[in-house]
Formats: C-alpha cells, structure tokens, sequence
C-alpha cells in the first residue's frame, strides 16, 4: 500500500472530460511531478488530491485513510500556489503560524515552530514584513514555509516558479528540493517546464489531454519514452521523414540513402512515408565505420558555438537534423556548406507506434498500476 | 516620463514659448475653482471667526453650542450614522450576494447597472416615489391598512424612521457600486489556502476574509455617512424646509432664504462645522481606501 | 442549493425594497383618474407649460454646464499627463473638493460671497452662479472620465507628431486631443445631464426656474403629476447611465448627484 494512491480517478466537467482513468501510487518521501502542457488535467488532478475538486469517480487514499469525499480542511495537506496566495492582512510570522493558530497550538509552539521555518527558507529577519513589502521569489519561500509548518503528509505544488523570472526560479527550485529531501515529505509538483520536471524528481508523470502518458524516472521518461508525445515533450527530438523500403526489416531511405531502425514496421508498406525520432546526443559525427551503425550525409547548415557544446544543424532533403558535439580545441567543427556523414545507432530511432521494443528496461502504463493496487 | 521639451532638439523656439504656455493650459481650472469654489469657502470659514464689527471673535463658533443647534446637528449625525450602517450593511450583504454569494452573471450586472441609477436617483423625485409609496395615500399604505395594519399615526414618513427609509435608498446602491469590486477582488487562493491550512469557512472569514475587506467596508460606511450628512434636497421635500427639528443642511439653506438667525456670522460657523465634519469623513474615506490598496498591491 | 440561501435571499429583499417604491410610484401616476387608469397625470404634465419652460432652462444649463467643463478640464488633464505630473494629486485634490463643499454649503458660500455683486443682484448674474457651481460639481466626473480616456491614447507621441507637423496648441487641442478622447468626455457628459436635470439645492437657493424647484413646487398644488413627475425623472436618469454604459469606456456612474 503507497503513501498516496489515486485509483482510476476521473473528473468530467459537464460534457468535457479534464482527467481521465487516473492512477499513481507514490510512496512516502517520493518527489513526483505532474508534467504536460496547459490545459492536460495536471493542475486538475492536484486540486482533487487537495480537496478542491471532487472526482466524478474513483477514490483517493492518502496514508490509509480514504479521503476522497473529505473536505479540505480536514486533510492535512501543504499547497503551495503559482500566485503565492500570502494573506496580505498578516505578516510573514502569522502566515507561516496561520495553520498552527488555527489548530490551537500553544503560543510558545507557534513562535519556535515559525522561527525553525524562516530558518529553513533563510528569510530569517522577514518575520514582521508585510507580503507587499516582499519580491515574488521571498513570497514564494514564506508560501512554502506556511504550506510546511502543519507538517502536512502531503506538499502540494502548483506551477510554484511560473510567475518567477528565471534567475530566481532557478535558485528557488534547489532551495524547494533540498527543504524537501531535508524533511523527506512526501511531494506533487505540477508544472509544464520538462526542464524542471526533470531536475527535481524522482518520478514524473507525463500528461496529455486528461490521459496520463507515461509514469517512470526522468532518465526512464527520457530516453525510453512511451508515446511520441512523451519523446517531443521531454526533451528535444529530430524528426526524419523517411521513405519505406522494406517494412519487414524496418529499411528506411531517405534522399536515397538507406538506414535501418531496430524493429519491423508492421503497418506500413514500402513507399509509405514514416517519420521517425532521434534525440540529439545520440548522432555522433563519423568516425569509425561500423557497419552496425546507420550512416547519413547531409550539409551543414549552422553551426553554432555554445562554449563546451557545439551545435549543429544539418539538412538532409527537407529535414533537419540537430546534433550536439563536444567542443574539443583539436578538432575543428564543421563549416557551413560542408557535407558531412554522421552516424547514429538502428536502436536510438524512434518510430510512430505506442509500444517500442526498446522498452525493456522501462516499466510500461499497465504494469507498474498493478504493482501498485 | 520626460518632458516634451527635452526631445525637441529641432525647435528651440517652441520650447521657451511653450513652458509659460504649460500654465496657462492649467490656468483657467485654477481659476474656476478659486473663483466658484476656493475662495468662497475660505471666506467663510474666515468670516465665521469675524463678528459684526469685522472683529476676530470665537462667539461665533460657540453659539454653535446653542440648543436648536446642537439638536440639528446630533438629529445629522443620527440620521448620516443610522442610514449609513444600515445602508453599509444591507450594501454589503447585496454587493456580496452578486458576487462571491454565486448569484448568476446577469443578475449581478442587473444590480450594478440598477445601482448606477439608483444612486443618481436622490432628492425630490426620490421623495415623491415614497410618498406615493409610504405617504398617508400612498400605495404600500393602502394596502396595508387593507389587509388590517395601519401605519399612521405611529409611523410618519416625515419622521426621523421615515427619512431613514428614504435615505437609505441611495445609500445601500452607493455601497453596492464600491464594495462589489471589493468584493470581486478576494482572490480564491486566499480561501484555498485557509482550508489547506486547516480552516473551514467562518474561520477564513475571521482571520483573512473580513479583515482584508475592512477597511473598504469601514471606509465606505463613513463616505456614506458624508453622504447622508451633506444630503439636503431630499430632506427639503418631505419635510418642508423648516428648520425646527430638523437637519443642518436644511438649517444652512434657511439661511439664504430668509437670514433667520439674523446673525450672518452663525450662519458661517454653521457652514464651517459641516465643511470639518464632510472633511474629517472623506479624509477617513481616503485614508482607509489607500490602506486597502496597499495591502492588495501584490 | 440551500448553499445559496442567504445571497438568494438578501438579493430578494433588496429587490423588492427598490422596486416596491418604482411600482407604487408608477401605479400610483396612474391614478389621476378616479377610478381608472390612465396616463392622464404624464399628459397634464407635459402639457404644462411650466414643466416644458423648467425643462427647457434645465437642458440649457446643463449644456452650458458640460460645454464649460469640458473646455476647463480637456486641456487641464492633457497638460497634467503631458507635463506637469507632478501637479496631478493637487488637481485630484481639487476635483474631491466637492464632495467635502456639501451643495447647501457651495451655494451659502456663493450667496454670500458674492452679495451686493452683479452675481447675485440680476437674474443674468444668479444663472452665472448657477452654471459655475454645476460645472464644480462636474469636475470630479469629467476629470475621471477624460483622465481615463487621455490615458488610453498615447498623448506624448500624438503631440510631437503634431508638432513635427507644425501645429500649435491650439490646433492640437482641438484638431488632435478633443476628437480622440470625446468619447471619454461623453460619459462624464452624460453623469453631468443627469446632476444637473436632477439638481433642486443650488437652483432653489438661487431662485432659479429649473426643472428641480419646478418639481417641488408642483408638489404643492397637485397630487398625482408629482408621480408621473418622479416616474419621468427616473426614466431620464436611467436613460443617462444607459447611454455612459452603451458608450462603454469602463467609466462608473458613481456617488450621487443631487440627495
């Protein structure tokens, strides 16, 4: 039994379905983001966990206790908000204790308890400010201090960093990870920026238009991706428009020059048009020849020099192709005009198809719900 | 924002015309007030010090303390303060009511636009409408009496309740058109949180809801008490103008027609106390306003 | 649904204070017939000719009253943004003043004021303290609504292009400013027609025919007209804010006018 258990919870809006079939076990101490674009049922998902919406179906189980039709107030859950949402008739010291007023602590409880937690966020002499006389990162961190010192079972973030600019979203979210891993409490973290998905948890849940993608690790999530909108939204991908040759043995021509991908293509036919995906980092520049490898040849079109890493567009018939290479000062990058031939490995493609064999060492939709009822 | 004139490096000529034009652009407002307004009142608030003689003299200020006098302005005071809570209060549970109370779209646009008139809709016509509503002939009388109630004698609406029933027929709109967009402006995260903290419903209100719009609400009662204070048309229509018993501006106004005090300079000191007290409320108003705007900036 | 209860109910209440007086007023217009009903009160209204000469000196004012504000405050407000920021609390200040300055004050102080003048010795002269006090009592509606409107063009640029141009003040007043904000202006116009329409204190006090002291002096001889009078009144104002409204521009018919 996890921590927290969503079970086939769904939430329909008149006619218009937001979340659909949701379900994820998360165990205590786990850091788990909900990552999608605007509009997928991230956001929607965490308010019912909340309390905030109630499901159309399914339950919600958190630490053994069904709370699926408990009032909020009743949880014992942290939220953080994108707006910061800090009463602005107190200051920073009655926010963070307004929770631990309101459950009748003793005073002297209070008062320790607020200054251990502006210790936490470093906004130690902050404590008789207004939120108007604080900037939006400062509002944030009294936020996060307020959601924490109920010492809730669960901390809920929503899209916290959105309305930060990006020098103080990126010292602020160390800061959210290391308070987190410091007090171990159990998190969900919604947000659209993959980049942050990524760097701060240990699990991300990948959705789409109500539908949960893909569940798995960041590096699972990344390089095994589930769906082809899991691979364009993590990361960046190239896309190939290929020609079939042979659709039995997955032989693809592209500007008549030939390569494979590592799985039959059993939907299609030759002269059908497929287009397949290719991270970046897996297509080196030819060196060795090896016959295992596909090989291509196409012109530099840009090459941009970014310091340690040197990018490189390149164009092959009406695609384009980006790769990233080390900057090594004993060779020199390619030119524009230049026609190069890079290689890169039959398994790194990616074809359209939900299911890749390539997902042995990924834990599919279905198998990882079992684990978990 | 930089001045015109430090981008008009094509035009030296204009620039020094057009700085001793900059004032006359604001004169002719500067001198319509001081003409209509400014000048006027400082001369009788300067006047009310001066006797008979053009002597300076407090006698004036305290033949304020007369008893008619006294009585006109706590019978002001009662009737701005009455109708402005009751008027702040029902205000208030309307303007709250067309928003956070979850009445439908149309209806809270309805009671903004109908404010909007009925705000504007004060002084003699507004008299007329409850003296044919409440008057001794009037409608909801009738039919009172006709189902067994009689409110005359008892009740008059040339009374002090009955003045106060009328008042507030501009007052609770007056509320409704400030306080809805107060209203409007309480954000639902804030209500979120307090639950997520652990707080029902009457303890966000306690701790968060209330305190935040107080000082709109308390701002706004003591405008509507300015309100009532300085009302006059009104007051003239259903109570005849005579100024036994009755209220200051009406007192003030009998002054003009008629000098009945024969003493020019009480008439000035009359003025002068309801100039303070109109002051003191929209000083207060203010005030309380630009708190409230400072707490919501972020 | 018992959620909404209380709103459902305080919206009810207020409903039926505010339209319970309309209803009466309306049915009690009717009245003027014994027996029937009728629209015989409107018709003995609008066709004396009091009531078309009152409405008629009315109207005039508050036309004057609009064209003078409208001149003060368009080229006031343009210079306030355009150059003298720093004046702008001092002029809300002023337009606020009258709110403090209570009608029965302004006119006392006036009266007194300028007694033994030719203001307050001819008919002519009574009428100049009228429009002036009007147009006072406008200036915190005009100032808002043409402040708003200047805000929402971009005068600095406007003006120098004018200028580049070759145009003078007075040419960019009124061939640039005035037609790009007098929609703005005609929201604070419309408020201003309803003050003044409305306004009894300063006209009666001056001794003025105005529609105001008209109504209230009808009040005294007949029973029924000053229903349809109140009826009418209402009609105006409501056809005053309607009209801000259809006209837009965000601008709020608020605070009263005469009370």
């Amino acid at each position: 039994m996890a921590f927290l258990d969503i079970v086939h919870v769904q939430k329909s809006f008149g006619t218009n379905v937001a979340v659909e079939d949701f379900t994820l076990a998360v165990e205590q101490g786990e850091f788990v983001s909900f990552l999608g674009p605007s509009g997928c049922g991230k956001t929607t998902t965490l308010r019912m966990v909340a309390g905030f919406e109630k499901p159309t179906s399914g339950r919600i189980v958190i630490d053994g206790v069904d709370v699926t039709d408990m009032p909020p107030n009743r949880r014992n859950i942290g939220m953080v908000f994108q707006s910061y949402a800090l009463f602005p008739n107190m200051t920073v010291a009655d926010n963070i204790g307004f929770g631990l007023r309101i459950a009748r602590r003793p005073a002297h409880e209070i008062r320790a308890r607020v200054e251990e937690l502006l210790r936490i966020i470093h906004m130690q002499e902050f404590g008789r400010r207004y939120p108007y006389q604080l900037s939006g990162g400062q509002q944030q961190r009294v936020a996060l201090a307020r959601a924490l010192a109920i010492q809730p079972k669960l901390l809920l973030l929503d899209e916290p960093l959105s309305a930060l600019d990006a020098k103080i979203r990126a010292s602020l979210r160390q800061e959210i990870r290391d308070i987190q891993r410091q007090l171990g409490i159990t998190t969900i973290y919604v947000t659209h920026d993959q980049e942050e998905a990524m760097a701060l948890s240990d699990r991300i849940v990948v959705m789409s238009r109500g539908k949960i993608e893909q569940i798995g690790t960041p590096f699972e999530v990344y390089n095994f991706p589930a769906t082809r909108f899991v691979a364009s939204f993590v990361g960046t991908l190239n896309q190939i428009e290929a020609t079939v040759v042979d659709a039995a043995i997955g032989l693809l021509a592209v500007e008549g020059q030939q390569f494979r991908i590592a799985r039959p293509l059993p939907q299609y036919r030759a002269g059908d048009t497929v287009n397949i995906a290719l991270r970046p980092e897996l297509i080196a520049l030819d060196g060795q020849f090896n016959s295992a490898m596909n090989r291509l040849s196409g012109t530099v079109e840009d090459v941009t020099f970014l310091g340690s890493i040197v990018r490189v567009r390149l164009r092959l018939a009406a695609n384009r192709l980006s790769m990233d290479i080390f900057n090594n000062p004993h060779l020199r990058p390619p030119q524009p005009g230049e026609t190069i031939t890079v290689h890169f490995a039959p398994e790194a493609c990616l074809a359209p198809g939900d299911d890749t064999p390539r997902q042995a060492n990924a834990q599919p939709l279905s198998a990882s719900t079992a684990e978990a009822a | 924002m930089a001045p015109l004139t430090q981008t008009k490096t094509n035009q030296p000529t204009l620039t020094r015309r057009s700085f001793s034009w900059t004032w006359v652009g604001v004169a002719p407002f500067f001198l319509f007030v001081a003409a209509f307004l400014i000048w006027p009142t400082l001369s009788i608030i300067g006047q009310s010090f001066l006797d008979q003689e053009r002597r300076l003299t407090l006698q004036n200020i305290l033949e304020l303390g007369r008893p008619f006098i006294v009585s006109s302005y706590v019978y002001s005071v009662q009737l701005s303060a009455v109708t402005a809570i009751g008027g702040g209060l029902l205000g208030g549970l309307l303007a709250y009511a067309i928003t956070i109370g979850g009445l439908p779209r149309p209806l809270r646009d309805a009671v903004l636009s109908f404010s909007g008139v009925a705000s504007n809709f004060a002084g003699v016509p507004l008299a007329f409408a409850f003296i044919a509503t409440l008057g001794q002939l009037g409608v909801v009388t009738q039919w009172l009496r006709s189902i067994g109630i009689s409110l005359y004698p008892a009740f008059s609406l040339y009374s002090f309740w009955g003045l106060c029933i009328v008042y507030i027929y501009f007052q609770i709109p007056l509320m409704v058109l400030i306080m809805a967009p107060a209203f409007e402006g309480m954000r639902r995260e804030w209500r979120e949180a307090a639950e997520s903290l652990g707080a029902n419903g009457w303890q966000y209100w306690r701790y968060v809801g209330l305190p935040i719009l107080l000082p709109s609400i308390l701002g706004t009662t003591v405008l509507l008490f300015g309100n009532a204070f300085g009302a006059h048309a009104t007051a003239f229509q259903l109570t005849g103008g005579g100024s036994q018993g009755n209220v200051v501006t009406i007192l003030i106004g009998a002054q003009i027609s008629s000098d009945a005090l024969a003493n020019p300079g009480l008439g000035n000191a009359l003025a002068l106390g309801m100039i303070v007290i109109m002051g003191v409320s929209i000083g207060l108003y203010t005030w309380l306003q630009r708190l409230s705007a400072r707490w919501l900036r972020s | 649904m018992l959620k909404r209860f209380w709103p459902w109910f305080w919206f009810l209440t207020g409903a039926a204070y505010f339209l319970v007086p309309l209803y009466a007023t309306f049915d009690f217009s009717l009245r003027a017939r014994r027996g029937e009903l009728s629209f015989a009160a409107y018709t003995s209204v609008l066709n004396d000719v009091r009531f078309v000469e009152s409405f008629m000196f009315s109207l005039q004012t508050a036309l004057a009253t609009i064209v003078i504000s409208a001149i003060v405050i368009v080229p006031t407000a343009y210079w306030v943004q355009l150059r003298l920021p720093r004046l702008r609390p001092v002029i809300e200040f002023f337009t606020l003043l009258p709110f403090v300055v209570p009608a029965v004050v302004l006119v006392f102080s006036l009266a007194r004021t300028y007694s033994r003048t030719p203001l307050t010795d001819s008919r002519e002269g009574l009428w100049v303290l009228l429009v002036g006090s009007y147009v006072i009592l406008s200036f915190p509606y005009m100032y808002r609504a043409v402040d708003t409107g200047l805000r929402s063009i971009n005068i600095h640029d406007l003006t120098e292009a004018a200028q580049s141009l070759g145009a003078g003040w007075f040419t960019i007043l009124t061939r640039v400013i005035f037609p790009n904000v007098y929609v703005a202006l005609l929201s604070g116009a419309f408020i201003t027609f309803a003050i003044v329409m409305g306004e009894f204190t300063i006209a009666a006090l001056l001794a003025q025919p105005a529609f105001g002291p008209y109504m209230n002096r009808l009040a005294s001889s007949k029973v029924y007209e000053p229903s349809a009078l109140a009826i009418i009144s209402f009609a105006l104002t409501w056809a005053a804010i309607a009209a801000i409204q259809w006209f837009g521009q965000g601008a709020q018919a608020r605070v009263a006018g005469p009370r």
